[in-house]
C-alpha cells in the first residue's frame, strides 16, 4: 500500500459571511481558483500529473452548483486532463475531500490530488438547497429532525453545560486565535485573496473579536430559543430524550461558529509523485474514518469517530499531541473533551471556528492545514482533526508529521 | 337530490336539496345524483354557466360518515372518494364558469365542492361555517382539499387551515381567501354569483392554467421555511399519536410538486392510510357517533316529557357555583346565586362578570343573575344546584334550608365530585328528586357533566337533569352512585400511577413527558399540583373514615409526605411537585430526587406510557363491572371530555379494545406482579378476554 502524503496546504482568510463582508464580492469559483492556483504555483507541479480536484461544497446550487470542483480546475488553468468532483458531507466535506484523495493514493494511484473545499455562505446561504431531511414532512418526522442549533443546545442540556461555561469556552477561542495571529502561526497556509486589479481584498480572518469578554457575551440573547419554542423543535428533542424537562438554550452568535466565506486546497500524493517534482512531504495521512450517531443530538460524532480513527491508526489517544475539533458550537468541543478526557490545552490551540468562522465546505481542509502548521511549529508527531456533521456523522483524519 | 333551473340568461342554478336526509351530505347516492345532474345541465343548449346553492341551513356538511362505517372498508370508501373526485374534476373542467353560492355551512367534502368551483361567494351570516375539519376526525380531505386549497391561497396560508382542521365564519373565510366574495342576503348572493358567471370569460382553475403556486412552491426558500417547522409543530401537537395532520403535510408537500392529477392520486393514498388507521375509527366512533347518540338522549329515560328551565338556584358562590351560574344564565336561564353572606354572593356574580366579559351579551347574562344571602329568594326555582364546600354537614344544611323554599317537584342537585349521592340524598326531603350533577372546572370551558343517579333517584329526575345539562349546551353522561362516581374515580388512577412511578424512582421529567406524550393533557404530577395536594389528601382521609381502613395507595403516601411533612400543597400554594416562580414557567422541584432517588436503570418511554394509561383503563373496567358506568360509549366520551384521557384512543374503553383485551389482560397481569394493585384487572375483563369480546363491536 502506498502512503498518502500531504505536500502543501493553503487557505483563504475567512471573510464575514454578509453583504458587507470582504469576500462577498468575490465569486466562490474565484475563491476556489485562487487556492488551486496557489497550491500549484507554490509546489511547482505540472497539473497534468493531477488526477482529480476534489472539493467539498455543501450548498452546491446556483454558482456553487454544477460541480464547482471541475469548473474551478478549468478556471484555474489546470490541464484539461484533470478531473473534478464536488463532494458533500455537510460540514465534513473539506476533510472528506482529503480523505478520498488519501484513499485513492493508498489504493495505488501515483498521481497527485488537490483536495479542499469552498463555500461562499454570504452568496449561497446555508439551507438554501432545501433537502428532504429537514423539509420533507415524513422524513423529518421519522428522523426527529432538529436544526443544528437545537442539537447543540440539546447536548449542553444533556451534559449540564451552563451558559457561563460555554461562554468561557468561546472567550478562550478568541484569545487563542488572537495569540496565533500575533505569532503569525497561520502565515504558511494563509494566502490573501485578490480582486480583479490584483490588489489584496483580504489577508486575515475578518470575523475575529479578540477583545471578547465573558461579560460581553453574557449580554447576547440565545439564538435558538424561539426556533425551539415557536418552531416546535424543543418538543421534538424532548420526545427523543424524554427524561429532559426542557432544553437549555445556551448558544448564541458569540459561542457558535461564524458564518463566513472561504476556500482551501491541499496537495496530496504518493511518495513517488512528490519526488517527481522534488517535493518534500510535510505529513503522512496516518488514518481516516467516518461514522455516525444519533441525528437529533447530531453533533456528537467527533467522539465515536475519534475512537474509530485511533483504532485504524493503532494509536492510543495520548499519542495525539494536538487536536483540531471544529468549533461548530462550544458544546460540541466541550462534549468531545469530556467524553474522551482530552485536556483543553491540546484542543484547538490556535482558536477555531467560533473566532474565525466555518465556511462549511472548506472547513475540514482548513482545520487540517492548521493542524499541520502547528505540528511543524511544535515539532510534534501526531495530530488529529475532526468535525461534527449533520445527520449525526463525524469525520476524522490523523496526521503524522514527517 | 339536486334540482336545477336554467334562466333566460343561460345560467343554470343548481340547488342541493337532499330532502330525505337531515342535512346535505355526500354518500354513494348523492354523488351519483350530482354527477348525473351535472351532465344534464351541461347538455342544455346555450348554457353560459352554473351557480350552486342549497337553500338549506347547510350548504353541504361533508361526507355521510354513517355510510362510510366501518372506515376500514377501503373498497367501498375509496370508490366513494374516487367518484366524488371525478365529478368535481368534471365540474371544474366543464367549460363554463361555475360559482358556489355558499348559503349555508360548507364543510369537508362540502367545501371541497366549492373549491372545485371557479368562484366562491358566501352569505354574510355568522351561523355559517366554512372549512376542512377532517383532521379533527382523524381523516384528511379526500376529494381534492389538500391539493386545491394550497394551489389557491398558497402553502403558508393553507397549511394551518388544513392541519388544524380550522373552520371559519364567512368574513374570516374571505380574509383567508377561502371565499372570494361575501354578499348580504340569499338574493344578493344569487345575483352576485350569476353576475360573476355572466362576466367571466375564462372558466378554468389556476392549477389548470400555469401551475404557479401563490407565494412559491414547495422547492423554494419560502416553501422550505414553511415546511421545516411544520413537521416539528405537528409532532409537538400530536406526539405522533394522530396520523392525519402529518398525512396532510405529506399530501401538500408531495402533491404540490407534481401536476394536479398526480397530486390527487397522492392525496387518495394518504386518505386511504388515514381511513385504515385505528385513530380515525376511534375518533369518529367516540367523538362523532358516540357524542351524537348521547346528545340525542340514548341514556335519557324515554317516556318522560322534556323539561324546560326558567329559573334555578345555585347554592354556594365559589368558583364552581359562579361557573354553573354563568353556564345557566348564558343560556337564558334566571339564576339565584345564593351564599351564606351577601358579600360572598356578590363576589360570585363578579366572577361571572369576569367570565362573561368578552361576550357581547355580557350585560344580559349578568342581568339574569340575582346574588342573594336570603333563602326566600329561592322561591320558584325549578332546580337547585348545591355547590358548597365538600362536607356532608355543610351540604345537608344548605340543601335543607333551600328545600323549604322551592316547589315540591323541584330537582335538588349536588355538584359534589366525590361524596356518594345516595348518602347525601338521605338528608333531603325528596330523595327521588335528588341527583348528582358533577360539573368540571372551569365550568365555562369544560363540556361534560356527570349525572349521578342515587339509589332513590327517579327516572323523571334523571330525564330532567339530562334536559337541563343539554339546555346548558353541555354533554351529559349518566352514571350510578359510588365513590368518585366514574370520572373522579378513574382519573385518580392516573395520579396514582404517576406517584407510583415517582416512588419507584422513575425520573420525574420522564413521568411527566410520558403522560403528555401518551396523549394526556398534562403530566400526572402537574395535574396533582393543579387539583392541589391537600385536596387529594382530604379525599383520601374521607375515604379512610368511610371505609374504616387506611388508604395505602401510592398517592395517599406521597401527598401525606408533601402536605404534612414538606408543606408543599400544590399549585395554589406556589409549591408542590413543581415550583411556581412568579414570572417564569413552572419547573419540577429539585428536591424530588432527595425523596425519590432515581433508579439507575430507567424504564423506556413506552413502558412509562403504559404504566400511566393502563391503570385508568383497569379502573374504568372495574367501574363498568360495578355498573357505575353502563355503556362503553358513555365511558369513552366521559373519559375524553371529563379528564382528557388520550383522545387518539377514542376513550378509555376503546383503548382496551385497541390494545386487544387478551393482550391487555396479559400486560396488566405482568405489571401487577411488579407494580401491584393498580394493574389488577377485574374478573369481567378476564371473561371478556377469554371469550374474545370487545367493548365496541367495530
Amino acid at each position: 500500500m502506498n502512503d498518502a502524503f500531504l505536500y502543501d496546504a493553503v487557505r483563504t482568510p475567512r471573510g464575514r459571511g454578509k453583504p458587507d463582508g470582504a469576500l462577498h464580492a468575490i465569486r466562490p469559483v474565484d475563491l476556489a481558483r485562487q487556492m488551486l492556483v496557489a497550491v500549484r504555483d507554490r509546489s511547482g507541479i505540472d497539473t497534468r500529473r493531477v488526477e482529480d480536484v476534489i472539493l467539498g461544497c455543501v450548498t452546491a446550487i446556483g454558482e456553487q452548483g454544477a460541480n464547482i470542483a471541475k469548473t474551478a480546475a478549468l478556471f484555474a488553468g489546470y490541464d484539461e486532463i484533470v478531473g473534478g468532483v464536488t463532494v458533500n458531507r455537510f460540514c465534513g466535506s473539506g476533510l472528506e475531500a482529503v480523505n478520498q484523495a488519501a484513499a485513492r493514493v493508498r489504493a495505488g494511484s501515483d498521481d497527485l490530488f488537490v483536495a479542499g473545499g469552498v463555500e461562499s455562505m454570504s452568496r449561497i446561504p446555508i439551507g438554501s438547497d432545501g433537502g428532504a431531511w429537514a423539509v420533507d414532512p415524513e422524513v423529518a418526522t421519522m428522523t426527529y429532525f432538529v436544526p443544528q442549533g437545537i442539537s447543540a443546545d440539546l447536548i449542553a442540556t444533556l451534559k449540564g453545560y451552563t451558559r457561563d461555561e460555554v461562554d468561557a469556552y468561546a472567550v478562550a477561542s478568541q484569545r487563542r486565535a488572537a495569540e496565533a495571529y500575533r505569532e503569525e502561526r497561520f502565515a504558511r497556509s494563509l494566502v490573501p485573496v485578490t480582486g480583479a486589479d490584483g490588489a489584496v481584498v483580504l489577508d486575515r480572518d475578518e470575523l475575529m473579536r479578540p477583545d471578547t469578554t465573558a461579560e460581553g457575551l453574557a449580554k447576547l440573547q440565545p439564538s435558538f430559543a424561539r426556533t425551539g419554542s415557536e418552531g416546535g423543535f424543543d418538543a421534538v428533542a424532548i420526545e427523543k430524550y424524554p427524561a429532559l424537562e426542557g432544553i437549555r438554550h445556551v448558544h448564541h452568535a458569540g459561542n457558535s461558529s461564524g458564518i463566513v466565506d472561504g476556500a482551501a486546497a491541499i496537495l496530496i500524493g504518493s511518495e513517488r509523485a512528490g519526488r517527481d517534482f522534488g517535493l518534500k512531504p510535510r505529513a503522512r495521512i496516518a488514518a481516516y474514518a467516518v461514522t455516525s450517531t444519533d441525528p437529533t443530538t447530531m453533533l456528537t460524532g467527533p467522539v465515536p469517530v475519534t475512537r474509530k480513527v485511533l483504532g485504524a491508526a493503532g494509536l492510543p489517544i495520548d499519542a495525539i499531541e494536538i487536536f483540531e475539533v471544529n468549533e461548530a458550537f462550544a458544546a460540541v468541543v466541550m462534549n468531545f473533551m469530556d467524553e474522551l478526557s482530552v485536556p483543553h490545552e491540546k484542543v484547538n490551540v490556535n482558536g477555531g471556528a467560533i473566532a474565525m468562522g466555518h465556511p462549511l465546505g472548506a472547513t475540514g481542509a482548513i482545520l487540517l492545514g492548521s493542524l499541520l502548521d502547528e505540528l511543524e511549529r511544535r515539532k510534534a508527531r501526531y495530530g488529529l482533526a475532526t468535525l461534527c456533521i449533520g445527520g449525526g456523522m463525524g469525520i476524522a483524519t490523523v496526521l503524522e508529521r514527517v | 337530490m339536486f334540482t336545477f333551473n336554467v334562466g333566460e340568461s343561460g345560467v343554470a342554478v343548481v340547488t342541493i336539496a337532499m330532502s330525505d336526509l337531515p342535512v346535505n351530505v355526500w354518500n354513494e347516492r348523492s354523488i351519483r345524483a350530482f354527477a348525473e345532474t351535472l351532465e344534464e345541465v351541461l347538455a342544455r343548449p346555450g348554457l353560459r354557466g352554473i351557480v350552486l346553492r342549497s337553500g338549506r341551513e347547510t350548504f353541504l356538511a361533508g361526507a355521510d360518515l354513517k355510510s362510510m362505517w366501518p372506515l376500514g372498508d377501503l373498497g367501498k370508501n375509496m370508490t366513494l372518494v374516487r367518484d366524488l373526485s371525478t365529478a368535481l374534476r368534471r365540474l371544474e373542467t366543464c367549460g363554463v364558469p361555475v360559482a358556489a353560492a355558499i348559503d349555508g355551512s360548507a364543510l369537508g367534502g362540502g367545501y371541497e365542492l366549492c373549491l372545485a368551483c371557479h368562484r366562491r361567494l358566501a352569505k354574510a351570516d355568522d351561523a355559517i361555517r366554512i372549512g376542512l375539519p377532517e383532521t379533527r376526525l382523524g381523516l384528511i380531505p379526500g376529494a381534492g382539499g389538500t391539493q386545491r386549497l394550497p394551489r389557491l391561497i398558497g402553502l403558508r396560508a393553507a397549511l394551518p387551515i388544513l392541519v388544524e382542521g380550522k373552520t371559519m365564519k364567512p368574513e374570516a373565510a374571505l380574509a383567508a381567501g377561502l371565499v372570494d366574495q361575501v354578499a348580504g342576503s340569499d338574493d344578493e348572493l344569487l345575483d352576485a354569483a350569476t353576475a360573476w358567471v355572466l362576466a367571466t370569460k375564462d372558466p378554468t382553475q389556476p392549477w389548470d392554467r400555469d401551475g404557479k403556486i401563490p407565494g412559491g412552491g414547495v422547492q423554494t426558500p419560502a416553501g422550505y421555511q414553511t415546511f421545516m417547522p411544520a413537521a416539528a409543530l405537528v409532532r409537538e401537537k400530536t406526539h405522533g399519536n394522530f396520523p392525519a395532520p402529518l398525512a396532510v403535510l405529506r399530501a401538500v408537500y408531495e402533491g404540490l410538486q407534481v401536476p394536479f392529477d398526480r397530486g390527487m392520486q397522492i392525496e387518495a393514498k394518504l386518505f386511504a392510510q388515514c381511513l385504515a388507521s385505528p385513530v380515525a375509527a376511534n375518533t369518529i366512533r367516540t367523538m362523532f357517533f358516540g357524542l351524537n347518540e348521547i346528545h340525542k338522549g340514548a341514556a335519557r329515560p324515554q317516556d318522560v316529557p322534556p323539561a324546560t328551565w326558567r329559573k334555578v338556584g345555585v347554592l354556594g358562590a365559589g368558583m364552581m357555583g359562579s361557573g354553573i351560574a354563568y353556564a345557566a344564565a348564558s343560556r337564558g336561564i334566571d339564576v339565584v346565586l345564593k351564599d351564606v353572606d351577601a358579600a360572598a354572593a356578590e363576589r360570585g356574580k363578579d366572577a361571572v362578570a369576569k367570565i362573561a366579559a368578552r361576550r357581547p351579551d355580557a350585560g344580559k347574562i349578568l342581568a339574569r343573575i340575582v346574588p342573594s344571602a336570603r333563602a326566600e329568594d329561592l322561591a320558584g326555582c325549578e332546580m337547585i344546584i348545591e355547590a358548597v364546600f365538600e362536607d356532608r354537614e355543610v351540604k345537608a344544611r344548605a340543601v335543607r334550608e333551600a328545600e323549604e323554599r322551592i316547589p315540591n317537584d323541584a330537582v335538588v342537585a349536588s355538584n359534589t365530585s366525590t361524596l356518594p349521592i345516595t348518602g347525601l340524598a338521605e338528608t333531603s326531603r325528596r330523595p327521588e328528586r335528588f341527583i348528582g350533577l358533577h360539573f368540571f372546572s372551569p365550568v365555562d370551558k369544560m363540556p361534560l357533566v356527570e349525572i349521578i343517579r342515587g339509589r332513590k333517584t327517579s327516572d323523571e329526575t334523571i330525564a330532567h337533569a339530562f334536559d337541563f345539562v343539554r339546555a346548558l349546551g353541555k354533554t351529559p353522561i349518566v352514571v350510578n352512585d359510588g365513590r368518585g362516581f366514574y370520572t373522579s374515580r378513574v382519573f385518580s388512577a392516573y395520579v396514582n400511577a404517576g406517584l407510583m412511578c415517582l416512588k419507584e424512582g422513575v425520573v420525574p421529567a420522564l413521568i411527566e413527558n410520558a403522560g403528555r406524550l401518551a396523549g394526556m393533557p398534562v403530566g400526572p404530577l402537574a395535574v396533582a399540583d393543579e387539583v392541589s395536594l391537600d385536596l387529594i389528601l382530604a379525599i383520601s382521609k374521607q375515604t379512610e373514615r368511610d371505609l374504616g381502613r387506611p388508604d395505602d395507595s401510592p398517592a395517599a403516601e406521597v401527598v401525606r409526605l408533601f402536605v404534612e411533612k414538606l408543606g408543599r400543597r400544590g399549585k395554589k400554594g406556589g409549591k408542590g411537585f413543581y415550583d411556581y416562580p412568579q414570572d417564569a414557567k413552572k419547573t419540577l422541584w429539585r428536591g424530588l430526587s432527595d425523596h425519590f432517588a432515581p433508579r439507575p436503570a430507567q424504564p423506556s418511554l413506552d413502558e412509562v406510557k403504559r404504566l400511566l394509561l393502563h391503570p385508568q383503563a383497569v379502573e374504568a373496567a372495574r367501574a363498568f363491572e360495578d355498573k357505575i358506568v353502563s355503556s362503553a360509549r358513555d365511558g369513552d366520551v366521559g373519559s375524553i371530555l371529563g379528564w382528557g384521557f388520550a383522545p387518539w384512543t377514542g376513550g378509555v374503553f376503546s383503548y382496551m379494545d385497541g390494545v386487544g383485551l387478551p393482550r391487555f389482560v396479559e400486560e396488566c397481569d405482568a405489571l401487577q406482579r411488579t407494580h401491584g394493585r393498580l394493574y389488577a384487572v377485574p374478573e369481567l375483563l378476564r371473561t371478556m378476554a377469554a371469550t374474545n369480546r370487545r367493548f365496541h363491536a367495530t
